[in-house]
C-alpha cells in the first residue's frame, strides 16, 4: 500500500482557494516567514540548498533547478541579472501554475525573492498567458500587499536588498511558454524563439542575464528552505525528489488538481483523487502522463508505472507538466491525437520550415488516418516525417508535435491498421468499444 | 500559424481614451527607461478593450505612436498573438476550448450549441450579442470542458460545462443576466466534485509558527516575525510574535474568503514603483552650428540606425557631421534624445552611433 502525502506536508495548503489568499492569510500558512533569514545566509547557501533538494524544474524539462541558477554569472557586472517567471501555462492537460497564481500567490511573489537574491537580480518579470485575467489581477494585487508591507521593494524585508517584481502578461501563444520566445515576447516582439546559444544566463532579457523558471519551480523554494531539505526529500524516489502539482483530467469520474509526491503510482493517483477512471481502471484505453507534448501510454504499462521523470522516460515517455490526460475504451484515440496534431499547427511560429510546414502536413496526415482514408505504408511515411521535425528546429515545438504522433502508432499502430481497412472494405471506420458492447 | 488578416473594412480614426493612456503609461514605467516596447502587449489589450473588442488599423497607429514604435511593428505582433481580435466581435465574445482534454470532456456538444445559437465561427450572432471562437488550451482541464467570455465585465472562465447550462448561460448573458463565473456546477474550483479530498485539515501552520531557526542555516540568525513591518513592529515592540495572537490585533482581515470575483476591483494593474532618484546632470556639450559651416555635410546615412528622417532631425539641429556626433558624450545623448529623437529613447546607445560616427570621421580625414 501506498503512503499518500499528507496535509502537513503539502505546500500548496490554499490550492483550492477554500482560505483567504491574501497576505494575512499566507502569512497564516507560513508565507513570509523567515524570508530575511534566508538572505541573510547568503546567496550561495540557497543555490546550495536548492542544489542538495535535488528540485527538478517543474515546468516541462525537469532540468535541476539549482544548476539552472548556478549558471548565472558569478559576479553581476554592467548589465543587472534578471529572473523571469514563466507563468504562460498554455501546454494541454495542465492547469496547476493557474491556481498557484490565484489562491496562493504569494509564496510566489516569496520565491520570486529569494530566487532573484540567490541570481543576484534586482527585478523580476512575471510572464502570465494573456488569456489568465482574473489570475493576473489577483497576483498584482498580491505583489501590491507584499509592497506595501514592505516585503519587497526598497530595502525587501529589512535586508537591505533593494528588489522590485512586475506582473507582465501575453496575449495568446503557447510557443511564448519557450523560454526564449517568452523573452522574446516580453521584449514587445513576435513570440519567436532566439538560437541557443548564447543561452539565457548569459544574453537573455535585453540582453542581460536572465533565468527562467517555472511558477510551480519558484514557488516551492521557500517551504524548502524553510522545513529543510530532508523534509523535502523524503518524498520521491532518488532524483525525482519532492513533491508536485498534479493536474488530472479526461475521462475520470472526478478530475481535479492535487498536489502529491512524485514516484506515486499513477493507478493510485488517478483512483485515489479522481474517483477512478469512468466506468473502472479495466475501461481505461491509454492515458497521457505529462500534457500534450509527450507520447501516450496504453493501459499495461498504465497499471504500475510510477508518476517520475525517469520512471515515465523509460516508457518513453515523460513527466513534462504532469498533466494526467485520461482516455477511456470510448476514445477515438487517433482523433484525439489528430486534435493534438491541429494545436500544433495552430500553434506553430511559423519560423523554422520543419515545423512551419511539418506540423501543418502531419495534422493532414493525421486527418486522413481518422477517416481511414489511407494507405497502410502511409502509416511509415508519417512516422518518417515526424523523425525528419524532431530535432531540427530551433525549440523544442517540433519535437513535441512529433511524439504524440509517434506514441501513437508505437501503441496504437494496430487500431489505424484496422480503421484503413475498415474503409477500404466499406464498414464503420471507428466504432466505440462502450457501443461495441451495448451492440452485442 | 494560422493567417490573421486585417478587417476589410476600418473605422477612419480611434483615439485612446484619458483611462487607457493612464494605464499604458503605468505598464511604460514596469521597464527599463528605454524598453517601453515591451509595453506593447499589454498596451495592445488595453487599446482592445478601448475599441469594443478589437483592433482596428487605427488603434495599431494609435499604439505604435504612444509607443514610439513603427507601425510595421505593432502590425506584426498584432497580427501574431492570436488573442488580438482584427475583426468587430460580438457584445459577448465567446471563446471556446476545443483541444484534446476539452474535447474528451464534450466540446463538441458545445460547438453545436454554438452553431445552433450563434452560427459560424467569427460571425456575429444573436442580434449582435455573441461571436464565437474555438480556441486552443485556455489552462483549465481540470474543469473542462470550459470557455472564456470576454465582454465589458472582463474576462472570465466558465467552467464544467454541458450542453444545458451552457444553453442557459448563453441565453442568459444575452438576457443581459451576469451568470456565475467559474464552475457551473457545485464544484468550488479545480476540487475533485463532490469536495475537496485533500486540504482537509486546518490551521497546519500552527506548528511552524514556533519556528525559532532555518533548518540547515549556516550563520546563526534569529528568526523575528513581522521585523521588518514597521506597523507590525511597533505592535510587537520589535519582539517574538506568536502569530495566533495576531488575528485578534488585524481587524481588518479579508471577508471574500479567496472569493472568485469577490476583492477584484476594477483598479489600475499596475504597482507603484518608486521614483528614480534624480542625479544632477552634467552639462550637455552638443556643437550646435548654424548650418555646414565647412563644405559640404557628411551622409550621416552611413551611421547604421540613422535613416533620412533622422538625418533630417539631426541636421534641423544643426548637427551635420560625423565629427559632431563621435563626440558626443552621455549628457548629450540625453539632449539630443530629448529634442531630436524623443520617439527613440536608447537607439543611439544601442546602434552605437558615437563609435560608428568616430570611425567614420576617421576615414574621412585620411
Amino acid at each position: 500500500m501506498v503512503q499518500l502525502l499528507q496535509d502537513k506536508d503539502r505546500i500548496f495548503q490554499n490550492l483550492y482557494g477554500l482560505n483567504d489568499w491574501g497576505l494575512d492569510a499566507a502569512r497564516d500558512r507560513g508565507a513570509w516567514l523567515a524570508t530575511s533569514a534566508m538572505l541573510a545566509q547568503g546567496k550561495d547557501w540557497i543555490i546550495d540548498q536548492v542544489k542538495a533538494s535535488g528540485l527538478r524544474g517543474r515546468g516541462g524539462a525537469g532540468f535541476p533547478t539549482g544548476l539552472k541558477w548556478s549558471f548565472m554569472p558569478k559576479e553581476v557586472g554592467n548589465r543587472p541579472h534578471y529572473l523571469v517567471v514563466n507563468a504562460d501555462e498554455s501546454e494541454p492537460g495542465s492547469c496547476k501554475d493557474r491556481d498557484i497564481l490565484r489562491h496562493d500567490p504569494h509564496l510566489l511573489v516569496e520565491g520570486c525573492l529569494v530566487a532573484s537574491f540567490a541570481m543576484q537580480a534586482h527585478a523580476c518579470y512575471i510572464y502570465l498567458r494573456g488569456e489568465y485575467v482574473l489570475e493576473r489581477q489577483r497576483l498584482q494585487q498580491a505583489i501590491d500587499e507584499a509592497y506595501a508591507a514592505g516585503l519587497v521593494g526598497k530595502n525587501a524585508c529589512g535586508t537591505g536588498w533593494d528588489f522590485d517584481i512586475y506582473m507582465h502578461h501575453g496575449a495568446g501563444a503557447y510557443i511564448c511558454g519557450e523560454e526564449t520566445a517568452l523573452l522574446e515576447s516580453l521584449e514587445g516582439k513576435k513570440g519567436q524563439p532566439r538560437l541557443k546559444p548564447p543561452f539565457p544566463a548569459g544574453a537573455g532579457l535585453y540582453g542581460c542575464p536572465t533565468t527562467v523558471n517555472n511558477v510551480e519551480s519558484i514557488a516551492v523554494v521557500p517551504t524548502i528552505l524553510r522545513r529543510g531539505v530532508e523534509w523535502w526529500t523524503q518524498f520521491g524516489r532518488d532524483n525525482n525528489k519532492g513533491t508536485k502539482v498534479f493536474s488530472i483530467s479526461g475521462h475520470v469520474n472526478t478530475p481535479c488538481n492535487v498536489e502529491e509526491a512524485l514516484s506515486i503510482p499513477m493507478k493510485t493517483l488517478i483512483e485515489k483523487y479522481a474517483g477512478g477512471v469512468r466506468g473502472g481502471w479495466d475501461n481505461l484505453k491509454c492515458v497521457i502522463p505529462g500534457g500534450s507534448s509527450v507520447p501516450l501510454l496504453p493501459k499495461e504499462i498504465c497499471d504500475d508505472v510510477l508518476m517520475d521523470f525517469d520512471a515515465l522516460r523509460e516508457h518513453q515517455s515523460g513527466l513534462g507538466t504532469a498533466a494526467v490526460i485520461v482516455m477511456d475504451k470510448s476514445t477515438d484515440v487517433v482523433k484525439a491525437i489528430a486534435r493534438l496534431s491541429y494545436f500544433y499547427k495552430h500553434e506553430s511560429c511559423g519560423q523554422c520550415t520543419p515545423c512551419r510546414e511539418g506540423t501543418g502536413w502531419m495534422w493532414r496526415v493525421m486527418e486522413r488516418m481518422v477517416r481511414g482514408e489511407a494507405r497502410t505504408e502511409e502509416i511509415d511515411t508519417l512516422l518518417a516525417v515526424t523523425k525528419q521535425v524532431e530535432g531540427h528546429t530551433i525549440c523544442a515545438l517540433g519535437d513535441a508535435a512529433a511524439w504524440p504522433i509517434q506514441g501513437l502508432i508505437r501503441h496504437f499502430r494496430h487500431e489505424i491498421e484496422e480503421r484503413i481497412d475498415n474503409y477500404r472494405a466499406g464498414k464503420p471506420v471507428f466504432v466505440s468499444g462502450a457501443a461495441l458492447e451495448a451492440a452485442e | 500559424m494560422s493567417a490573421r488578416r486585417m478587417a476589410a473594412e476600418q473605422p477612419a480614426t480611434f483615439t485612446l481614451s484619458k483611462k487607457a493612456e493612464r494605464e499604458i503609461n503605468g505598464w511604460i514605467k514596469k521597464y527599463p527607461k528605454d524598453r517601453q516596447r515591451s509595453a506593447l502587449i499589454p498596451a495592445l489589450w488595453i487599446a482592445q478593450k478601448d475599441a469594443d473588442g478589437w483592433l482596428p488599423e487605427a488603434a495599431l497607429r494609435a499604439v505604435g505612436d504612444k509607443l514610439g514604435m513603427a507601425y510595421i511593428r505593432v502590425y506584426e505582433v498584432a497580427t501574431f498573438y492570436t488573442m488580438f481580435n482584427l475583426e468587430p466581435v460580438g457584445t459577448h465574445f465567446v471563446q471556446l476550448c476545443g483541444t484534446t482534454p476539452c474535447w474528451l470532456r464534450g466540446s463538441d456538444e458545445l460547438k453545436k450549441v454554438c452553431e445552433r445559437k450563434i452560427g459560424a465561427q467569427r460571425e456575429i450572432g444573436a442580434g449582435g450579442k455573441l461571436t464565437w471562437l474555438e480556441v486552443e488550451c485556455l489552462g483549465a482541464c481540470a474543469n473542462a470542458p470550459m470557455v472564456q467570455i470576454s465582454n465589458s465585465d472582463g474576462d472570465s472562465y466558465y467552467e464544467d460545462l454541458n450542453a444545458e447550462n451552457f444553453e442557459q448561460l448563453l441565453d442568459d448573458l444575452v438576457a443581459g443576466k451576469k451568470p456565475k463565473v467559474g464552475p457551473q456546477n457545485d464544484r468550488h474550483t479545480s476540487e475533485p466534485e463532490g469536495g475537496a479530498l485533500t486540504l482537509t485539515t486546518q490551521n497546519l501552520s500552527q506548528a511552524r509558527g514556533t519556528m525559532k531557526k532555518l533548518p540547515n542555516a549556516d550563520k546563526k540568525v534569529a528568526i523575528n516575525y513581522y521585523e521588518w513591518d514597521p506597523k507590525e513592529r511597533r505592535a510587537t515592540k520589535g519582539g517574538w510574535v506568536d502569530p495566533k495572537a495576531k488575528a485578534s490585533r488585524d481587524p481588518k482581515k479579508r471577508k471574500d474568503g479567496g472569493d472568485k470575483s469577490a476583492g477584484l476591483e476594477d483598479k489600475p494593474v499596475f504597482a507603484a514603483r518608486p521614483a528614480r532618484a534624480n542625479k544632477a546632470a552634467p552639462k550637455p556639450k552638443v556643437l550646435y552650428t548654424d548650418g555646414p559651416t565647412d563644405g559640404t555635410p557628411d551622409d550621416l546615412k552611413k551611421i547604421k540606425g540613422i535613416g533620412p528622417k533622422f538625418e533630417a532631425d539631426l541636421n534641423a539641429k544643426g548637427i551635420y557631421y560625423y565629427r559632431q556626433i563621435g563626440a558626443w558624450k552621455i549628457a548629450d545623448i540625453k539632449l539630443v534624445e530629448a529634442e531630436a529623437l524623443a520617439r527613440f529613447p536608447g537607439r543611439i546607445k544601442r546602434d552605437e552611433w558615437v563609435k560608428q560616427a568616430k570611425s567614420l570621421a576617421k576615414k574621412g580625414s585620411k
